[in-house]
């Protein structure tokens, strides 16, 4: 479940407001938007792709955050999903990983 | 592009073709649409690109190359397990289609990996990349997204076709109406709110939308997919358990626990414990494989500070509902039309039996489903909305929820919850009774005319209110039909006719809202070389 928002990191850009799809969060005038309905969170792990900055922590519990007060209660630094499929600059050959094929053949 | 907007309702538009849902199947039949020249408009209740079962995971796709050996190899190998219920011809075009689509999809920029001599593995998607390049693909057409607009009812005109659709713009905090020549279904499944990874807009909106218009439903009895996930988590990889060993709380393995072919001994024993799982027959390469294949089922162990590999996790299963069962609308022709004029359905919102029976399985075929049935329904619907006549009038078909039967609006929450209890528990819906079936029916049908006797509800709670009263009515169909196969055939298993019936290879039609009614057609005339058995066969765990 959606679990914080790091106003060191975030911008204000508001990209994660509409990429939510279950509209979770609110956006507000200035500063980071807030978390306005977190029991609507489906555990998607989207946000995340979808910040620029790395400012978005899910924690993978689905019925409910871990309750962490901040970015250095993460158990990993943040953006590490964003990084494995490849969509920071520095991973970008990430993209086009993908060994599922394997897992389909392997008897 | 001819749109006008009117500040009444919010937001009002005109066009040939409205595409309800942003997943797979409706971005292919909004960009398919489009191509052809038809004014598109596409309404998703989250975002485009996001939202649905694909976006957040990863997908295994149908894809076999056109070699005919190989082809009818593929389609002859699934059709014991779904009960012989496919239709080969028709596997054999979404084969077609699919294979056409994704070398299009290569050509437009999606990453595929090489193998050794550098030729494109088109086995896999990954579902972010997949749908934000279907959101590019389709607004390079010229579709008009509206995100976060979920619709609530289909308008129909006086002579009963679908002629568009209206809905809230739940960002606005107002309404918006399309007048579209045809409506494409691409609401996806219906998986009642359970946590499987993607599935909490999927709540059977565009069936019951479909269904106030005319629409009608086959294969609703095979609704039952669950799928394995580590019970703090929401995603499902089932394939993945492949390599798991199952245990319960003493440590002790769990004999005949599977996940496939095992799937229900996990259920029996959820029933009175805990299962743990840890995936222990994997070697180094396969688990460099699985990560690699899928990062996304790892991030919920990384976070937890658990190695699937070597720690024992406890287990759940999700129900998945019609996500990864097969029933759903019903199709009457090759161009994926509804039996109600100018009312298309495409993905999971509509059955796939046609290409699976009643089983899908580990994957594959759905998503296969979604891309041809899209790409059908969107170029059907753009000829079908170019006809239509222009100035009718039109009036809204919903019901529940929405139209003023009574005195009071009803609470969505409890609504919901009461569907829940009766489709979630292994005891109602994996393993069915009649008994169970009848006593389930009994509390949702009585739900569904509280539901429909009611006042509308309000604006905030509106779309929570539809939410419910669709799956009141989804879980009223599937019920119906799985009382009606007095047999276990493909996911539908029933607990007091263990057997696969020859007499009812055959398949169900359900329709009606106030009342439900069941009746068979036939089934695909089976090929010479298709043997049935009449015991074990097509019971798939
Ligand atoms: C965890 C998981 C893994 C899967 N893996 C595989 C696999 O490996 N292979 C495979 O073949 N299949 C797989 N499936 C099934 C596959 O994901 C679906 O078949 C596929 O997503 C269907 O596409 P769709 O476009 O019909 O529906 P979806 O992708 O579910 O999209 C439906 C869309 O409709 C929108 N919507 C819902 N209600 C409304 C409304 N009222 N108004 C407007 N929009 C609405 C939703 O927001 C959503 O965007 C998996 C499913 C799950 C849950
Ligand atoms: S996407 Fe990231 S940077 Fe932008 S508003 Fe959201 S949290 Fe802040
Ligand atoms: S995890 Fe998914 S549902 Fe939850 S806030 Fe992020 S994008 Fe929204």
């Amino acid at each position: 479940m959606i679990e914080l928002i790091s106003a060191a990191r975030c911008t204000g850009c508001n990209i994660c407001v509409a990429a939510c799809p279950t509209n979770v969060f609110a956006p507000s005038l200035s500063g980071p938007p807030v978390i306005a309905r977190q029991a609507d969170c489906q555990t998607c792990f989207m946000c995340e792709l979808y910040c620029p900055e790395d400012a978005l922590y899910v924690a993978p519990t689905a019925g409910a955050p871990l309750g962490l007060a901040s970015e250095a209660d993460a158990p990993l630094p943040l953006g590490t999903y964003r990084a494995a499929i490849g969509w920071t600059p520095a991973t970008a050959a990430n993209r086009s990983v993908d060994a599922m094929h394997a897992v389909l053949s392997a008897k | 592009m001819g749109f006008s907007s009117s500040a009444r309702s919010g937001l009002h538009l005109t066009c040939d073709v409205l595409v309800l849902g942003g997943g797979p199947s409706g971005t292919w039949a909004a960009f398919e649409a489009a191509r052809t020249g038809a004014r598109v408009v596409l309404a998703d209740k989250g975002f485009c690109g996001t939202s649905g079962a694909t976006a957040p995971s990863g997908t295994s796709i149908w894809y076999v190359e056109p070699d005919p050996k190989l082809r009818a190899a593929a389609i002859v190998s699934r059709e014991a397990l779904g009960g012989f219920l496919a239709d080969r011809a028709w596997s054999a075009r979404v084969l077609e289609t699919t294979h056409a689509a994704l070398h299009e999809l290569g050509a437009r920029g999606y990453p595929f990996p090489v193998d050794g001599a550098g030729n494109p593995i088109r086995v896999s998607l990954q579902g972010p990349e997949y749908m934000r390049l279907m959101r590019k693909l389709a607004k390079g057409a010229g579709v008009r997204i509206l995100d976060h607009s979920p619709a609530l009812e289909l308008l129909v005109d006086e002579a009963g076709a679908v002629a568009g659709a209206r809905g809230i713009r739940r960002q606005q905090g107002d309404g918006w109406q399309v007048d579209a020549g045809a409506v494409v279904i691409a609401t996806g499944g219906c998986a009642f709110l359970s946590r499987a990874l993607g599935c909490t807009a999927l709540t059977g909106d565009g069936h019951l939308m479909a269904a106030e218009a005319g629409a009608d439903f086959s294969g609703m009895e095979f609704s039952n997919a669950y799928a394995i996930a580590a019970d703090f988590a929401s995603v499902t990889k089932t394939l993945f358990f492949k390599w798991a060993t199952f245990t319960d709380e003493a440590g002790e393995v769990i004999p005949g626990a599977a996940s496939n072919g095992g799937r229900s001994v996990i259920a029996r024993h959820l029933q009175k414990g805990r299962v743990f799982a840890r995936l222990d027959r994997a070697d180094a390469a396969m688990q460099a494989n699985m990560r690699a294949a899928q990062p996304n089922f790892f991030l919920p162990f990384d976070r937890m500070g658990i190695d699937p590999f070597r720690d024992r996790f406890p287990i759940t299963l999700h129900l998945e509902g019609t996500v990864r069962g097969t029933g759903g609308l019903r199709i009457v022709d090759e161009t994926c039309a509804t039996r109600v004029p100018g009312l298309y359905a495409a993905g999971d919102a509509a059955t796939r039996e046609l290409i699976c029976g009643g089983f899908t399985g580990g994957g594959s075929h759905n998503a296969a489903w979604a891309v041809s049935s899209g790409r059908w329904a969107g170029r059907a619907a753009a000829e079908f909305g170019r006809r239509a006549p222009n100035g009718r009038v039109r009036w809204g078909a919903g019901t529940a929820g929405l139209r003023d039967a009574g005195a009071r609006p009803f609470d969505p929450a409890e609504a919901a919850r009461t569907v829940v209890g009766e489709v979630h528990p292994f005891d109602r819906n994996y393993f069915r009774t009649e008994e169970g079936l009848t006593r389930s029916l009994d509390r949702l049908d009585s739900q569904w005319a509280r539901l429909s006797a009611s006042a509308p509800a309000d604006g905030t709670n509106v779309l929570r209110a539809r939410e419910a009263a669709a799956m009141t009515a989804v879980a009223r169909w599937m019920y119906r039909s799985a009382l009606a196969r007095t047999e276990s055939r493909g996911m539908h298993r029933r607990i007091d006719h263990a057997a696969a019936d020859l007499a009812q290879r055959h398949l169900l039609t359900a329709a009606g809202l106030t009342e439900v009614s069941v009746s068979h057609r036939p089934a695909p005339p089976l090929a010479a070389d298709a043997v049935e058995q009449r015991s074990g066969e097509g019971i798939a765990a």
